[in-house]
């Protein structure tokens, strides 16, 4: 790596793909959301290196917004989840396969 | 780039792949709380104290909790049968490793471009505390509102429906 | 008052001895060495507490039932604490067949260490905390919510009805009291205005003529103190609050499937997490290290946080053989319904005493809404319980 920057905006971006991958990859709904959240936390680790690294004229705000994405991503997850267990009590399943029907 | 970098890069990198290719549902939770351990490390590492404390007691102690409760709730420790993977699984995979190929040759570019500080910004609790309440008090409430919204919404989602008289 | 250089130096001590230790190295590992060894002294002077802790626990629990405690082992049962510590070595390791053996071995190993770690930022005595950390409370409320992932651990991998019910009774009963255990920290974090567990010591440490500055005497303090008291029993799944593992009701919950050391390390764990959250409990409504009068600022520091230590979990012990265990809906709603308003309302009252300048009038009316609200919430949350005069029956 040339400089630390780059060496924690490629993990930000490697663990974004990762995400990116479950979240296409795996039948489960539960798992897209794992991934879901694997790319918000790569996002997080994208503002806190340029809150480190990055030209700051005032000090405070790389953290404040990963803060605010930290609180929002959980709020976020809740809901995600409880739809979750909402869809299973009602179809009997998690596969994104077999949730392809309107009627219900 | 010094040794501890690299272990914890490594740590959250391996944690977030088995999240993903672990074929029982309750591993990949606990995989993907050692990504969540991983990163809280490398905020602390970039001296960022009151986001890496943070994510510890938002994600490990909140999300990763309610991932697992999820998967206990909707039975998810039965292995479905026709395998874990979907079956466009490697448009998936080509997807996300282009997603990585731009982001990389993005970063990778253009990164001599941004002039880099060694110094830390010297960010205190108070700091923190006096700017939540001062200057960003409208996202303070609008995130307060947000998780309001949010509690309910989970609560009334999940909640067990009347049964309704069928006709 | 001067105190004398005998004094001043049996207060630090440790200090002194750790220092003169690291000496011998050259400077380079100096401060990497003073950490080492202050972490050698947090991991062996903690368990030696709780050897002494389960020692008191079974002989006190044992004169409130009216029956002596172990008193075979050793003069008076001095040496009970050595034969556990054997007994659990040489018990058989037993893990059930189709139990996830990687998880079942990883949740005591994760418990330990994560209760350990939150020993790092309590100030044992004056300058004798491991890591000062400006955000240290923040430090140890992280540690206390990862816990709650080991005990899911625990229950699940064991692959058994009874841990899997516990563990969830376990998880939903810490996640709630860990709600009312932040809020009435917040109130602490308010006036003395810092994170940092030695600023908020250093807040409480002055003496107006002979009595502390400790925000247990405050009436937003001793609120605050009840409150944290009870969210912390309940944190650590201490009776009245232990439903996850009590005896009579699933067996022993989330670690019913452990024997021999990984059943030694989970009891070793939930004692140390005891002992921690009393250690944050004088640290923020007792004063930490400081002297309750004066003229007792001769005595060591480290000595008095043992002391109020001791004496937190002397209550903690009476209040488990005096009290019978809640029902698992009966702690939710007391959580949920009468700790949380009552940790809100009292977050308001600090600010009202924050804000109110010195004199009489701030103690009366904070005192007069908190006694107020303490009554009226209790009356409210009783009105559908009709309690008559008691009726006996006896066996014919």
């Amino acid at each position: 790596m040339t400089s630390p920057l780059a060496g924690y905006l490629l993990v930000a971006a490697l663990l974004f793909a990762i995400g990116l991958a479950g979240a296409l990859v795996r039948r489960n709904a539960i798992l897209v959301l794992i991934g879901i959240e694997l790319m918000l936390n790569a996002a997080n680790l994208n503002l806190i290196a340029f809150w480190r690294f990055g030209p700051h004229p005032e000090a405070l705000t790389g953290m404040m917004f990963a803060i605010f994405s930290i609180a929002v991503a959980a709020a976020e997850a809740a809901v995600g989840l409880g739809l979750v267990i909402s869809i299973h009590r009602h179809t009997d399943t998690t596969e994104l396969d077999k949730i392809n029907r309107m009627k219900g | 780039m010094n040794v501890v970098f690299y272990l914890l890069a490594a740590l959250t990198l391996a944690g977030g792949l088995a999240a993903v290719l672990l074929k029982n549902l309750v591993h990949c939770a606990l995989a993907t709380t050692v990504a969540f351990v991983g990163l809280a490390l490398l905020f602390l590492q970039l001296d960022a104290q009151f986001a890496g404390f943070a994510q510890i007691l938002v994600y490990i102690g909140a999300v990763a909790i309610l991932i697992v409760f999820a998967i206990l709730l909707t039975r998810g420790s039965d292995l479905p049968k026709g395998g874990v993977f979907s079956r466009t699984w490697f448009v998936g995979l080509v997807i996300a490793a282009g997603v990585f190929a731009v982001l990389a040759w993005a970063v990778l570019e253009s990164v001599r471009a941004v002039p880099q500080q060694t110094t830390v910004p010297a960010v205190t609790v108070h700091d923190i505390g006096n700017a939540l309440l001062g200057r960003y008090v409208l996202p303070l409430e609008v995130v307060a509102l947000l998780l309001t919204a949010a509690t309910i919404g989970a609560v009334i989602v999940a909640m067990h429906e009347k049964e309704r008289p069928k006709p | 008052m001067a105190a004398s250089p005998l004094f001043t130096n049996l207060d630090q001590i440790f200090i002194l001895l750790r220092d003169w230790l690291v000496g011998f190295l050259p400077a380079a590992f100096r401060p990497a060495a003073g950490v080492a060894l202050g972490a050698i002294a947090i991991v062996g002077a903690f368990p030696g507490l709780f050897a002494v802790v389960v020692l008191l626990e079974r002989k006190g629990v044992g004169r409130i039932q009216n029956r002596y405690g172990p008193n075979r082992v050793g003069p008076f049962g001095l040496l009970q604490p050595i034969a556990d510590a054997i007994k659990a070595l040489i018990k058989e390791d037993i893990v059930p067949y189709r139990a996830d053996h990687v998880v079942h071995f990883l949740a005591p190993i994760v418990l330990l260490v994560t209760v350990f770690m939150a020993f790092a930022v309590l100030p044992v005595g004056r300058n004798m905390v491991l890591v000062d950390m400006d955000t240290g409370l923040l430090f140890f409320i992280a540690m206390g919510a990862v816990t709650e992932l080991s005990v899911f651990m625990a229950g699940w991998s064991s692959r058994n009805k009874f841990s899997i019910l516990g563990a969830m009774r376990g998880i939903a009963q810490m996640i709630s009291y860990e709600v009312v255990l932040v809020l009435s920290t917040v109130s602490v974090v308010m006036i003395a205005g810092s994170l940092s567990l030695t600023r908020i010591i250093a807040a409480q440490n002055s003496y107006s003529g002979v009595f502390p500055h400790w925000y247990i005497f405050t009436p937003w303090g001793a609120a605050g103190f009840l409150t944290f008291s009870i969210a912390g029993m309940a944190e650590t799944n201490r009776s009245p609050f232990d439903v996850p593992e009590g005896e009579s009701e699933i067996v022993a919950g989330y670690h019913t499937e452990y024997s021999g050391f990984k059943f030694a390390i989970f009891f070793i764990a939930e004692y140390l997490s005891m002992i921690s959250i009393s250690g944050l409990c004088a640290t923020l409504f007792l004063g930490g290290w400081s002297a309750p009068f004066s003229f007792l600022v001769f005595i060591p520091s480290w000595i008095w946080f043992f002391s109020k230590v001791i004496l937190s979990l002397c209550v903690f012990i009476w209040v488990r053989g005096t009290l019978p265990r809640l029902r698992q809906d009966q702690l939710m709603n007391f959580a949920w319904k009468f700790l949380l308003p009552f940790a809100l309302l009292n977050l308001l009252v600090t600010a009202l005493w924050r804000f109110m300048g010195e004199g009489w009038m701030r103690w009366v009316i904070c005192t007069a809404i908190l006694a107020a609200a303490y009554v009226i919430m209790g009356r409210v949350s009783m009105r559908n319980q009709h309690f008559g005069p008691r009726r006996y029956r006896y066996a014919e």
